[in-house]
């Protein structure tokens, strides 16, 4: 109880937090301590289905998954036996668990920064557009709501190396363009044109926080005689490098992740080899798990991602407490 | 497990606390003082809108082709061949697929909103020990991947001999989600408190507080979370190839039925590369979720808008 306490009073001006005082003086001591447990108890209620799916399916769940990581788990006889490092040994001999790590740390470095840049470019050109803004973000949002499925079979055949729509366009410039699911080279760059292709969520994210930029900022900085690119990265990017942090921990987060695009575009068909340089972490982990049901390895190759995607956010995180600005802080 | 310090963590929940969400963006918008910059943001506007729109006018093009056109890349077919839209129905058990997924579109957004919200109220409204650490802890299973639980999980609705049927797909939206949370908690607390104080002084009971007052007042956000997990689930392609793959065809779900289409069509797999029928069914797997955002368009904008006060 005393904790709660101290942490609501410690942030003053927060609307629903305190009873009015005098309330309780009234009512005496001792019917104010049994309101409070009552509430208290209401409240765990209120949230006691979260509760019960976190202590199974989240907590126990990784506890459970961190069992099996050091067992040989026979799902026919659902018996996990324990083989402690073996699986943990293993990820280092499997030249597909870090051929694959590559693979998806390569293709993160790639379309995050792509997708950061791009979402920003087309959240200026929004802001920029008037009143017909709100139609053209209807329009780059489209993409967001086509199942994967669906943006998968479609550029599936536009980024077809002989026929595709996409060498044909580059053909007419004069590019000829590169076999993009076959040639392994190409095969992450294809997956980022689809990311991106999709990247209007954080175009929204970045045009509500332009939103909130105050104007007076760009009056006072364009009377000092400060151009738009200065305006930009002096008022704009400080502004929302709250925003920009948030983008770069979610996106990056999930690029780690990738799934859906990669097994539609190279794994879906189990009797077709596809180039070793397609095979994301999050491919080859579904496969361990649910194709060969290797569950004790699968279940140590997550937690190896947990590990990294845990390291790589710290480190984004210790970074974003020199650049980020918060407002009303310091 | 938290990945984020407490102090960072917490700073996310304050800066948010401030403002339910608010109408879309109208301020801040700065038009172009000059004539060449008017020119220019809508050259630039033009092409962007090529590079978005192409795609669905190629599908829709292709979606109308005989087999072997599919491939010329014209926007305008030479030949119309509309039978491919009738075709599909009989050559893929798509009616079955797009059945199975709304009902279980369905049944999952209505779960993981009403128990969301329940979660929520409780940690917006009531006073109880421990109540910022377990809502960091919500914050927190957000960051953990995917890939931790899925196998546990598995094993899971494996010991409740529920493998192969929807129950796994939606089970854990009983739950709440913690995105879902995050989202309605904030409606809650912009709600005024006096609200209800003043129910309570009239015998209000807890839960009438929760459906008298906060559920009538925070109809957008239920939208919001009902929209977005229609959404999600409707995409889901993972959940449905670990549950529902190993059953029939007639089974599967939209995502899982059209990635089996996609293989079967396939040359490579003794299939004729029908590759326009996997077209008419991107197409119409898609339009129901264009259908969803032409009427929500405002809350998917609201919800996207809203994690941008996350950080």
């Amino acid at each position: 109880m005393t904790n709660a306490q101290a942490v609501d009073t410690a942030r003053p001006g927060r609307p629903p937090g305190r009873r009015p005082p005098g309330r309780s003086r009234e009512t005496g001591p001792t019917r104010a301590s049994s309101m409070r447990r009552r509430e208290a108890i209401a409240g765990y209620l209120f949230i006691s289905p979260w509760i019960v799916g976190f202590c199974v399916f989240t907590l126990g769940a990784m506890l459970y998954s961190l069992v099996i990581s050091f067992s040989d788990y026979r799902l026919a006889t659902d018996t996990a036996t324990p083989v402690g490092f073996d699986n943990y040994a293993e990820l280092f001999r499997d030249p597909r668990v870090m051929g694959s790590l590559g693979n998806t740390l390569f293709y993160a470095v790639l379309a995050v920064p792509l997708e950061i840049v791009v979402a920003m470019a087309l959240a200026l050109l929004l802001a920029r557009s008037g009143r017909a803004g709100g139609f053209f973000r209807t329009v780059f949002y489209l993409p967001k709501m086509t199942p994967a499925v669906a943006t998968a079979a479609v550029f599936l055949l536009l980024l077809n190396g002989n026929t595709g729509a996409i060498n044909e366009g580059l053909a007419v410039i004069g590019i000829d363009g590169p076999q993009w699911l076959i040639d392994p080279t190409w095969v992450k760059p294809s997956i980022v044109i689809m990311t991106l292709w999709g990247v209007s969520g954080t175009m929204v994210i970045f045009l509500a926080a332009l939103a909130n930029v105050p104007r007076e900022l760009y009056e006072a900085a364009s009377l000092d005689g400060a151009g738009r690119v200065r305006q930009f990265f002096s008022i704009t990017v400080p502004m929302i490098s709250g925003s920009l942090f948030f983008a770069t921990v979610v996106l990056t987060i999930a690029a780690l992740q990738v799934f859906d695009q990669a097994y539609l575009l190279f794994w879906r068909d189990q009797t077709n080899a596809s180039p070793e340089s397609s095979l994301f972490y999050g491919v080859y982990l579904f496969q361990q798990a649910f194709r060969q049901f290797d569950f004790g390895f699968a279940s140590a190759m997550a937690w190896l991602l947990f590990v990294i995607i845990l390291l790589i956010t710290l480190v984004q995180v210790r970074l974003s407490n020199r650049f980020v600005y918060y407002e009303g802080d310091r | 497990m938290a990945v984020l310090p407490a102090e960072t963590a917490d700073r996310l929940v304050q800066t948010v606390t401030t403002d339910p969400v608010s109408p879309g963006p109208a301020p801040g918008r700065r038009r172009p003082r000059t004539a060449v910059g008017r020119v220019v943001v809508w050259l630039l506007l033009g092409v962007c809108t090529l590079a978005f729109v192409y795609p669905f006018a190629w599908l829709l093009a292709a979606s109308l082709k005989p087999r072997s056109q599919v491939f010329d890349n014209l926007l305008w077919p030479r030949d119309v061949q509309w039978s491919n839209y009738a075709e599909v129905w009989e050559r893929l058990p798509l009616a079955a697929w797009m059945v199975n997924s709304v009902a279980i579109a369905l049944i999952a957004a209505l779960l993981v909103t009403v128990s969301s919200s329940l979660v929520a109220f409780g940690f917006a409204y009531f006073r109880f020990p421990g109540r910022s650490f377990l809502f960091g802890l919500v914050l927190a299973t957000m960051m953990l991947p995917g890939a931790v639980t899925m196998v546990p999980q598995y094993l899971i609705w494996k010991q409740l001999d529920l493998i192969g049927t929807w129950v796994p797909l939606f089970g854990m939206n009983l739950f709440g989600s913690a995105f879902y949370i995050f989202l309605q908690r904030q409606f809650f607390r912009g709600l005024p408190r006096e609200l209800f104080e003043a129910a309570r002084l009239d015998g209000v009971g807890y839960l009438g507080l929760f459906r008298h007052i906060a559920m009538p007042l925070a109809v957008p956000s239920f939208v919001i979370v009902f929209l977005f997990e229609f959404q999600s689930s409707w995409n889901n392609l993972q959940s449905a190839l670990i549950y529902l793959n190993s059953g029939g065809v007639e089974g599967y779900t939209v995502p899982l039925g059209l990635s089996y289409a996609m293989t079967t069509f396939s040359p490579t797999n003794g299939g004729q590369g029908d590759y326009q029928l996997v077209m008419v069914a991107a197409l119409l797997v898609t339009l129901p979720m264009l259908v969803l955002f032409a009427f929500g368009q405002r809350y998917f904008i609201e919800g996207v808008s809203t994690q941008a006060r996350k950080g």
